[in-house]
């Protein structure tokens, strides 16, 4: 078989506009923020299109509420490993003592108490919980948006990702800006008309909705704003891609 | 100039190199998405209908094999190791390349007439009659007459597959993506909620492998060595070999 020049001259244009293009979309895709954290490895490329995609398209949607008569009779709890000995210590004081700390690139670090976020605006919503397993329920969640509690603090200019971190010794998850700012993200203390239950993240969960459950983290104690998540354990957005869990789930 | 091009035309090849290359593409996502698909039902080999479901609550049927939790109520006290993590990368990986696959494949089919002139029942074809008649040939196991084209009942799964079935496969597996829900409501309550829109998920793939399993024994009936080089390198069709 042999190869005609011009085919050769085809070829290698073709090659340089290819890798040229990719080289701008890299660029483009990094200034608009469309690169998850997870992006590195064989399964980097599927990741990026999924994210790219989500944030081109979805940035802004809701996810669905349902109605009172929709919320799960029985709704089902993950096990959660035992607590430790500062959460047995806060719960014993009724969760007075409980507090989040918002620190990192925010105009004021604040030490929050459940009564403080209590006094911030109030929303509810009954969203599903989906779990990567692939069962669901529904529920109603009462909590304060992540935003209200980012507007108390305010956010210095260069803040790329919310991360926020448990009690749990080990678990820590964090969200881009726009997710962490987005109305449904709810810092959750109630659950169907009653406080949040322990076995369910209480006394403080991240509820993020549009996203699988796994991301809606328990016992939440810290929020740190960054604009280098590099920074945070292996550098890969939160400890889920540590145990080859994709960063990002809204799939 | 190309060499081969100044080689006397003897038969064109049976499929074009874009067919060619796309349906090896799509079997390659179809492998990954269905054995990644199998280790992610091990993690809840149960299945629901409606908007939802858990191990909390009564299944529409389950699956009988152990489970990779031990929160799933599986009757057995044996747990499979969890292989959700990769899988689950994988799995919208491939499906990234199906997706694009099919694009490029589908505007190809349009663009080329693949789709009017190898797909569509031809004239001849058409009615209830003329499918009987392939059907009683494969009943008596009889020659095919004609092996350069499809029959009508080959056409027709085919486009079951491509217009059916994978599209979808595709609506179902984007209705359980919690963003996408989101950005269009309507993508997942039309299946009946998102139960419901997984076990649909479950029971096309049940479709999908008894094509394949099918298609697969048809190529091996029909001559596993010159159909294999037609997808391949583009070997001209087997009549046309037989009869030159």
């Amino acid at each position: 078989m042999t190869i005609s020049r011009r085919k050769l001259i085809t070829t290698g244009l073709a090659a340089t506009a290819g890798v040229a293009g990719l080289a701008v979309a890299d660029r483009l895709a990094n200034r608009f923020g469309l690169i998850p954290p997870d992006s590195g490895g064989i399964f980097g490329p599927g990741e990026t299109l999924t994210y790219a995609a989500q944030r081109l398209l979805t940035r802004h949607s809701m996810a669905r509420e349902f109605s009172r008569s929709q919320i799960s009779e029985k709704p089902f709890g993950n096990a959660v490993a035992p607590p430790n000995d500062m959460f047995k210590a806060l719960q014993a004081g009724g969760f007075k003592d409980w507090r989040l700390t918002v620190n990192g690139l925010v105009e004021r670090p604040t030490a929050f108490s459940l009564a403080d976020l209590q006094s911030l605006p109030i929303r509810n919503q009954i969203t599903e919980v989906v779990c990567e397993e692939g069962w669901s329920y529904v529920a109603e969640w009462i909590g304060t948006p992540l935003r209200e509690v980012l507007r108390e603090t305010g956010v210095k200019p260069g803040a790329k990702y919310a991360v926020y971190i448990s009690l749990e010794k080990g678990q820590w998850d964090s969200l881009d800006i726009s997710e962490a700012v987005h109305p449904q993200t709810l810092l959750t203390m109630g659950m169907n008309n009653g406080d949040l239950p322990v076995p369910f993240g209480g006394p403080l969960r991240l509820r993020v909705p549009r996203q699988l459950g796994y991301k809606s983290i328990k016992y939440i104690s810290q929020i740190t704003v960054t604009d280098d998540i590099k920074k945070f354990g292996k550098g890969l957005g939160s400890v889920s891609p540590e145990y080859g869990y994709s960063w990002y789930a809204g799939i | 100039m190309s060499a081969t091009s100044l080689l006397p035309k003897i038969a064109a090849p049976r499929h074009a190199v874009l067919v060619r290359v796309t349906h090896w593409l799509t079997f390659v996502a179809f492998a990954a998405l269905l054995v990644t698909g199998i280790e992610l039902i091990i993690s809840h080999p149960r299945f629901y209908w409606g908007e939802t479901g858990n191990s909390g609550t009564t299944p529409l049927f389950r699956i009988p094999i152990p489970s990779s939790r031990d929160t799933v109520p599986s009757g057995y006290s044996y747990v499979m190791p969890d292989q959700n993590g990769w899988s689950r990368y994988l799995h919208f990986e491939a499906a990234w390349l199906l997706v694009l696959t099919a694009l490029v494949y589908g505007i190809y089919g349009i663009a080329s007439g693949h789709f009017r002139r190898d797909l569509l029942p031809a004239a001849g074809q058409r009615g209830p009659r003329a499918y009987w008649a392939v059907a009683a040939k494969y009943l008596h196991r009889a020659p095919p007459d004609d092996d350069r084209t499809y029959n009508a009942l080959q056409r027709l799964s085919y486009l079951g597959v491509i217009f059916f079935l994978f599209p979808m496969m595709i609506w179902t597996g984007l209705a359980l993506s919690p963003s996408f829900n989101a950005a269009m409501p309507w993508f997942v309550d039309v299946l009946g909620g998102r139960q419901s829109a997984r076990t649909l998920h479950f029971f096309f793939t049940i479709l999908l492998v008894v094509f394949f399993v099918v298609h697969v024994t048809m190529v091996a009936i029909g001559g596993f060595g010159t159909r294999m080089r037609a997808m391949t390198v583009g070997g001209a069709s087997p009549a046309d070999k037989e009869h030159a």
